[in-house]
């Protein structure tokens, strides 16, 4: 009866609210450096992330994505042009968009559950209801063995994991992800995408995920943005009509998914080959890549 | 409920863990080569002093008193020329001593972690502080010996601001560099996760530097020796630098080994309790390494 209870009370605990929030961006400019040194890395752009959708992005490396990104969090501001959410544009940064980077950025002074619970205690929100949901989440993302870890204690996948939830624990309207399971070998990147889609499957809140990996991009999107290179703007948008909850592989056996990923790959093959006549590195390695998987 | 208890058992469960650790380490350490060679080395050393004073008698040797003579008279209890283990006034000198470098150590410590937290992240802060502090820093400690005799009263107060000073600007300088080390994605996380600017410094800044700020403490309680013993030297009464420096006046040579030696032992001693309250303070470290050893 006791496990009863304590079922309960986790249950209690992981009533997420649900949002609607939606972030808009029009005619975006944003360049970097000053005089004849300007680079321009973003022109004209303009997406929708629609709300309590997943919505990927994905484009040539380098085509500045990130900057996006740290447009989107506010902590840069674009040159001209808006971006709003619901509405508001977005002048800093908030809890209301939380942000996983590239590199991890658990504290390593602290323990993973410590991690976990860093935003609610910085907001003085140390109560029951956020240790429920730490011991919640910590359990979501398979790491209750490791809640006393520092987090070099800890595998690649396991970090992103901690990080993962150290970010839901403050229940953001929208999450937004750059390029999060970079880096990971195969098996945990697949096995992240799976734990990843699981919990967005569960409240459906907004989410905005960034990434050069097609198949990733496949297997998670609602919506699919495709964008040019440098200076980035929007190409193309797909909306990814495979129905949930995925599997990794119903989507490798699932026909539309490969008419997709044919659909994609032309497109962006088409932007790599414009940045390989620029003489990209990046681009070089994409049509390399290309022709090996398309025969 | 039991959530109370957590915290005290998760604590008990790493001393354990460490304590086994420490273990571990020491029945490797004694099954690697290293202590061995380590007492090699020791000998050789030993062996050389032996050898070149009392049998070869090597002729810019004659004056330097040998080790049979020294530790005879270091664990005599009528030492010849009023100094041993058995003696006060041993212990004098070396409370003395101690009690300097304690004294400068903790002051140095505790105006300089802060102001280095500050210089490293303030930008303006370290525009008004740092060039002036860059110029202060080469001027060797002995250089200011004669402006510390006249600016301080007394012949305690000279020899405590000397090993102040050194120690304070290694303090300084590497908690700084400590600040700049980190990792911009930190702080970004932080605030991302809500905490204000304060919190960001209490949360980020200090954890995050600490690693430089004890490799600084490690510095700072050496060059606090050697200051201090040169201070001890110019002014003051007692301490191992006057013992030392007395000694020679007074040829009394087997008493200038045995302060020498004496100052090896204390000092290594001093500068293990700060590594030790270091990795006591950084567990995360302290695990983080203990993964790739051995």
């Amino acid at each position: 009866m006791s496990t009863e209870l304590k079922d309960d009370s986790t249950a209690n605990a992981d009533s997420r609210e649900q949002f609607s929030s939606e972030i808009v961006a029009s005619n975006v400019y944003k360049s970097y450096g000053a005089g004849p040194f300007a680079k321009e890395v973003v022109v004209d752009c303009s997406f929708t992330i629609e709300s309590n959708k997943l919505t990927v992005m994905i484009g040539p490396s380098g085509c500045g994505k990130s900057t996006l990104i740290q447009l989107i969090a506010g902590f840069e501001t674009a040159d001209s042009g808006s971006i709003t959410l619901n509405g508001k544009p977005i002048t800093g940064p908030g809890k209301d968009r939380l942000v996983l980077f590239q590199e991890s950025a658990l504290f390593p002074w602290m323990t993973t559950y410590d991690n976990i619970m860093y935003g609610p205690r910085a907001r003085g929100e140390d109560t029951k209801e956020s240790t429920d949901l730490a011991e919640f989440l910590l359990n979501k993302v398979g790491l209750e063995a490791f809640r006393d870890k520092y987090p070099q204690q800890l595998s690649g996948g396991m970090q992103r994991r901690a990080e993962l939830a150290r970010a839901m624990i403050n229940k953001p309207e929208i999450m937004i992800l750059d390029e999060p399971f970079r880096g990971l070998d195969n098996m945990s990147k697949e096995l992240m995408w799976e734990y990843y889609a699981n919990i967005y499957e569960e409240d459906r809140n907004t989410n905005f995920f960034v990434t050069t990996d097609i198949d990733e991009a496949i297997f998670l999107a609602d919506r699919l943005l495709i964008m040019t290179n440098l200076p980035t703007s929007t190409r193309a948008v797909i909306e990814i009509d495979i129905p949930r909850p995925r599997t990794i592989e119903g989507v490798v056996n699932s026909p539309r998914a490969n008419e997709i990923k044919k659909e994609v790959m032309t497109l962006l093959h088409e932007e790599a080959m414009k940045s390989f006549s620029g003489g990209s590195k990046a681009a070089a390695d994409f049509l390399d890549a290309y022709s090996k998987r398309v025969d | 409920m039991d959530k109370s208890m957590d915290p005290t058992t998760s604590a008990s469960s790493s001393e354990v863990s460490s304590a086994a650790l420490t273990m571990f380490r020491l029945s490797s350490w004694l099954k690697s080569p290293r202590p061995y060679l380590m007492l090699i080395g020791f000998a050789a050393v030993l062996a050389f002093w032996f050898f070149s004073v009392e049998v070869w008698k090597l002729p810019r040797f004659v004056d330097m008193p040998g080790p049979t003579e020294v530790f005879t008279e270091w664990f005599s209890k009528e030492p010849y020329y009023g100094l041993s283990v058995y003696t006060p006034e041993y212990y004098k000198h070396i409370g003395i001593s101690l009690r300097r470098i304690a004294f400068a150590f903790f002051l140095a410590t505790a105006l300089g972690v802060p102001l280095g937290l500050f210089l490293g992240w303030s930008k303006t802060f370290r525009e008004f502080i740092f060039p002036l502090f860059e110029l202060l820093r080469p001027i060797p400690v002995l250089a200011w010996v004669p402006l510390a005799i006249i600016m301080f009263a007394g012949s305690e107060t000279p020899v405590i601001f000397l090993t102040f000073l050194a120690s304070f600007f290694a303090t300084t300088l590497n908690t700084m560099l400590g600040v700049e080390s980190i990792d911009e994605s930190y702080s970004r996380a932080a605030r991302c996760l809500g905490a204000n600017r304060w919190q960001t410094f209490k949360h980020v800044v200090v954890p995050g530097a600490m690693p430089y700020i004890f490799t600084g403490l490690q510095i700072s309680i050496g060059v606090a020796w050697f200051s201090l013993v040169a201070g001890e030297m110019v002014s003051g009464q007692y301490g191992l630098g006057y013992l030392i420096n007395t000694s020679y006046m007074m040829i009394e040579y087997p008493k200038i080994i045995i302060g020498m030696i004496t100052l090896g032992i204390v000092g290594y001693t001093t500068s293990a309790m700060v590594r030790i309250l270091g990795d006591y303070l950084m567990q995360w470290r302290v695990r983080e390494l203990a993964l790739g050893d051995n």
